[in-house]
């Protein structure tokens, strides 16, 4: 009870986006630069915490509590662990720099802003929650601004793409909230508490029908083979800033559920679904590579590739082994700064051309040298070149995968082949052979686009030729989940 | 202090790329002087190091990079006999390629790109060379590959260069996926993927995913040096510039596959079942290439294909036990194939044209690089004393003495078809006469004549350390004194060797010097063979309809799949959901609605009938309370 900086974490960007309210619709300037200095105070507070963090010790740490309604026993708790540290980092960085990347946006500045700003505290409130009640208010409460951010500021076919990505992820919330409610009855005394939820043991039978329940709200936000129709739809409707933070933070809330809750919860029922799991996560892998490689459309081809990404995740919370879940959460890390990067290349590209459709380009290498050697970075970074970090985070699924099943390595392994091929393939029509003379002005990136950028390679190449600097931060705390569910150690 | 400079062999280079890529327009010329001097340090830095290993010291050094659960995986450098050949390879030839390319690549608007690409290739090759791990040596190697793919479509404007380098990375990344999950089949067999203790690890265990990983490395090599039947990428990857050519893809990188079955050599030793194939792997590469070599017509692609057939010959030498053998061909190749491959740089320098029909009679007006191409001819043919002949005589002697008779004269063959191909390109670029009068040659600069006489001496000499004049130090030198019993000569093998060497030298000149006429002959003659040959084998037309348009259309099946299906399924409920809904606006405005207004409506019409009587005339209500009264007497009455 003697810090309260991950309230002061959760809280700045809703007190950045009250402050907003009272700003006249004119001063544009004033509204932008109020919103990207509160996304970066987050970033100082979020520094704050780093530094405070133990990364030694497994459980959570610089937890806040008080009751909040006491007839039901609904607290105001928050916590932070090796599993959510990651997640608030990169939510923080992946806010600061969609914010910088809004800047393009011209119209309704007010709304969008505040609305942007409203969306981080629910998600910061998402990865921070230890109480499930609380963490039910900040998973929804993310849903809201962004069904107005892509309802708005959109493509052509935006309210479509709205409404699905919102009655879908409902849907799955809904079920999620059934399991948060059978939860709180079956344990005695009645608690929406992780904690002491934890130390409750159910029943083998009902452990299996929750995890399914809350598997429904997770799978669909990942999202998991086979409800991942509404991603690329969102994602291509989605203006640059709003995908960039909808692969980059939006799907981890999927799998960080995994980890938080289905995982301590129900060790018994992920045991038992990790097969299952495994199928899915490796369906996922192969089938969104090969989707991917059918698309000509560059951010629908990167929001396939998501969900090939993705499935490593998967693959690597079903492995249920040490390298296993260091590896899916850093999968989880790094898919958040590459595909955040690919999100806002594809929207660089847009702003100029008008244009997602890969086969109008060609030779863009020759016009935009500076652009295209960044594509061809977060290219090589997607598919998983040594070096860079999602070679790490895969490398480690993979090992952790084959301790758990040699099969579906090697089907994995297709998956990695098919990143390959669908994103050179794309660096070849986009970037490469005769330049199309239509695009032969179009004006390189610019400073601002730069710097959103860099400081995502920067953390890439990091990640990727030291990875410990990043996964002792993970380790312990992951080593910890994998004992209390009976797991072993190598 | 040996440590530092020994961290400082890949990072030079390193620092280099960094320099060049990040500023490079600041830095525009001077990037070739940058990346030059880096290499010439790590080799100054090396140098000293193969020295005191020759010496019969060892270099080993590591840190923790990551914990692997209740392994640690541990990254340093391990510099042994082995590494130490490699080593002497990588930065002599690398230094004197880069020196070479000021010259080649003079002028072009990418210069300082190009030399940060080669600065990055050098550190990560010098990188693969010394590394003590598997892991360490997976990483160096792909970025390698990455190197590989960025140079081959350097000018990338070109179609063919684009679809090259892509063909070129996917390639190989299959191998690569193979190499990889060998990788975790070895740490699954063994527990560590350290190369020094591989040896210790393998004694005594009989796992059985030792094999499967042995295997599994095989994959990889066939993907890294374009072993059949993954080798289809090579001859297409000569789209990039000519240096290129010579350093990534003939002398260094495309030997990295045999460097690591060399460097696992007790995991392939532990798998006696593996052995065979990957002998037959080699042999059947070194054949096939050779075989298209003959006919093919681009100076580039006569050499793709003979640095593809050499690699087969290491690869079938080191199946059939001939450690030192592999090892010893991939030193002496790598300098006298960067020759080949420089001296046709230098002739595509100096005409403009590399297809071998229109060039002819230009020794005169080209004698550096005619002459130390004719050396380096000599030397692949296998013409004595010079490398190229100790080497692949070791080859064929280990062939003989693994008693597969048959590998042997599939390997004396192709020896002969190479030095046939060989002289067949010679003579019809240098020697006869010339054949295009448009074509003006000219010498090259001395940035890159001067190399190629240095790499010349290499070619010429290299193979004496092994040969019995010197006690065959070599391979005493990289067996760490217990060589097996490579050493005797076979009277029969080495004239066997010389024999087919002079013969297809003969052959080439009758051909394509004195008789012209013969080569159209011969085509006819053999037309069926002519045919296989020329068109390889149809082997990139077979994988383009059984491979890679089958991939395509899965795509787009399933992504037909996911939008009519999968997401389907999505619209489907959702619009179940609009009916279900619009049955519920229906039953709620027809019948509870309908209800609730019926109620009303009756309520209303009932009060319509009984508004009648309240007429507000007395009498009327008089004659309603009579008739009540009336009907009250009438029911009193009969009860």
């Amino acid at each position: 009870m003697n810090s309260q900086y991950l309230s002061w974490i959760i809280f700045t960007p809703l007190a950045g986006a009250l402050l907003i309210l009272f700003i006249p619709r004119s001063l544009n300037y004033t509204i932008k630069w109020i919103a990207t200095v509160t996304t970066l105070v987050v970033g100082l507070l979020t520094l704050k915490v780093c530094q405070l963090f133990d990364p030694t010790q497994a459980g959570f740490q610089l937890i806040e509590k008080c009751v909040w309604i006491p007839q039901f026993n609904v607290h105001y708790l928050l916590g932070i662990d090796g599993i959510s540290l990651p997640m608030v980092v990169l939510t923080t960085l992946i806010s600061i720099l969609a914010c910088v990347g809004s800047f393009g946006i011209k119209e309704r500045q007010k709304e969008y802003y505040f609305l942007y700003l409203v969306l981080q505290t629910g998600m910061l409130g998402t990865f921070l929650a230890l109480d499930l009640f609380l963490f039910y208010i900040f998973w929804e409460l993310v849903l809201v601004p962004m069904y107005f951010l892509i309802g708005i500021w959109g493509g052509p076919r935006k309210e479509y793409a709205a409404i699905k990505f919102f009655l879908y992820t409902l849907a799955g919330s809904l079920f999620m909230l059934l399991g948060i409610l059978a939860l709180y009855f079956a344990s005695t005394p009645h608690t929406f508490n992780l904690i002491e939820l934890t130390h409750n043991s159910f029943a083998a039978g009902f452990q299996r029908i929750v995890f399914l329940a809350l598997f429904l709200g997770f799978a669909i936000k990942v999202p998991i083979f086979p409800f991942h129709t509404w991603l690329p739809d969102a994602h291509v409707e989605a203006p640059t800033p709003i995908s960039v933070i909808l692969a980059g933070v939006l799907l981890k809330m999927g799998t960080y559920g995994f980890f938080r809750f289905s995982y301590p919860l129900f060790p018994e029922a992920s045991r038992w679904f990790s097969p299952y799991l495994a199928v899915l996560a490796v369906v996922g892998i192969v089938y969104g590579g090969f989707v991917a490689l059918a698309q000509t459309d560059f951010k629908k081809m990167v929001a396939y590739s998501s969900v090939s990404h993705m499935g490593f995740v998967l693959l690597g919370l079903a492995a249920l082994n040490t390298n296993g879940f260091n590896g899916a959460l850093l999968q989880m890390f790094n898919h958040g700064t590459i595909t955040g990067g690919l999100f806002l290349l594809v929207g660089v590209l847009y702003d100029r051309a008008h244009s997602r459709d890969m086969l109008a380009f060609g030779g863009l290498g020759a016009v935009m040298p500076v652009y295209a050697g960044i594509l061809i970075f977060f290219s090589l970074a997607s598919l998983g070149l040594p070096g860079l970090s999602g070679f790490i985070s895969e490398f480690l699924v993979l090992l952790g995968s084959y301790q758990f099943s040699l099969l579906w390595t090697v089907l994995a392994v297709v998956g990695i082949i098919l990143a390959a091929a669908y994103l050179l393939i794309m660096i070849r029509k986009i970037l490469l052979g005769k330049l199309n003379p239509k695009w032969s002005h179009l004006p390189e990136i610019s400073l601002r686009e730069i710097l959103t950028l860099v400081p995502l390679m920067v953390l890439i190449l990091i990640v990727g030729v030291y990875p410990r600097l990043i996964l002792h931060y993970m380790t312990p705390t992951l080593s910890t989940l994998l004992q209390t569910m009976g797991g072993s150690a190598s | 202090m040996v440590t530092t400079s020994i961290y400082l062999i890949p990072l030079l280079p390193l620092m280099a790329f960094a320099v060049n890529i990040l500023f490079g327009k600041k830095v525009g010329k001077q990037a070739s002087a940058i990346s030059i001097a880096s290499s010439l340090l790590s080799c100054l830095c090396a140098l000293p190091l193969i020295v005191a290993v020759a010496g019969g010291r060892r270099f080993s050094g590591e840190w923790l990079w990551l914990n692997l659960g209740i392994d640690q995986l541990k990254f340093g450098y391990l510099i042994d006999p082995l590494a130490a050949t490699l080593l002497f390879v990588v930065t002599i030839v690398g230094t004197l390629i880069q020196i070479y390319s000021t010259g080649y690549m003079h002028g072009d608007p990418r210069y300082s790109r190009f030399f940060a690409y080669v600065s990055l290739f050098m550190s990560a090759m010098l990188t693969l060379v010394i590394a003590n791990n598997l892991v360490l040596f997976f990483i160096a190697w792909e970025i390698m590959g990455l190197c590989s793919y960025l140079l081959i479509g350097f000018w990338f404007e070109k179609d063919s260069a684009a679809n090259a380098g892509l063909k070129a990375f996917l390639t190989t990344r299959i191998g690569d996926v193979c190499f990889l999950i060998g990788i975790f089949s070895l740490f699954a067999a063994i527990g560590t993927l350290e190369f020094a203790k591989f040896e210790g690890a393998l004694k005594g265990n009989s796992h059985v995913l030792i094999p499967v990983a042995a295997l599994l490395f095989l994959c990889g090599t066939i993907g890294k040096s374009a072993q059949f039947p993954l080798h289809v990428w090579l001859p297409d990857a000569m789209e990039g510039p000519t240096p290129v050519s010579a350093l990534i893809h003939a002398a260094t990188m495309v030997a990295a596959g045999v460097y690591l079955i060399a460097r696992t050599y007790p995991v392939f030793i532990a798998s006696p079942a593996i052995m065979p194939v990957v002998a037959i792997i080699g042999t059947i590469t070194a054949f096939m290439a050779a075989f298209i070599a003959l006919t093919a017509t681009d100076i580039k692609r006569v050499l793709a294909y003979s640095t593809i057939s050499q690699l087969g010959y290491m690869v079938t030498a080191l199946g059939l036990g001939g450690f030192t053998a592999g090892t010893f061909h991939l030193m002496t190749h790598a300098y006298f194939k960067a020759l080949l491959f420089l001296g046709a740089g230098s002739v595509i320098h100096g005409t403009g044209t590399q297809d071998i029909r229109n060039l002819g009679g230009i020794f005169g007006k080209m004698k550096s690089t005619a002459i130390t191409f004719l050396i380096a001819s000599l030397a692949i043919a296998g013409v004595p004393p010079l490398s190229g002949f100790w080497s692949k005589d070791e080859v064929l002697s280990s062939a003989f003495h693994s008693g597969n008779m048959l590998i042997y004269a599939i390997l004396l063959l192709t020896a002969f078809m190479t030095s046939f191909y060989m002289f067949r390109l010679v003579f019809l670029t240098f020697f006869g006469k010339a054949r295009d009068h448009q074509i003006h040659a000219h010498e090259s600069p001395n940035s890159m004549t001067v190399p190629l006489w240095i790499l010349a001496v290499g070619a010429a000499l290299l193979g004496l350390p092994a040969s019995p004049w010197l006690h065959n130090w070599f391979q005493t030198f990289l067996t760490a004194g217990h060589a097996g019993g490579e050493h005797e000569i076979n009277r029969m093998v080495m004239a066997s060797s010389i024999g087919v060497a002079l013969g297809g030298i003969l052959l080439a000149a009758v051909m394509y010097l004195w008789v012209p006429a013969l080569a159209g002959i011969a085509g006819k003659l053999f037309r069926p063979l002519y045919w296989l040959s020329i068109h390889k084998f149809w082997i990139d037309e077979i994988y383009d309809v059984c491979l890679i348009r089958p991939f395509l259309q899965i795509g787009k099946i399933l992504y037909k799949f996911d939008e009519r299906a999968v997401d389907g399924c999505v619209n489907g409920t959702g619009w179940i959901t609009l009916l279900g809904g619009k049955m519920h606006n229906w039953c709620d405005h027809y019948i509870v609605d309908g209800l609730v207004n019926f109620v009303g409506a009756l309520t209303q019409f009932l009060s319509r009938v009984t508004r009648r009587l309240q007429t507000g005339l007395i009498q009327n209500y008089l004659l309603i309370i009579f008739l009540g009264v009336l009907i009250l007497i009438y029911f009193e009455m009969r009860s």
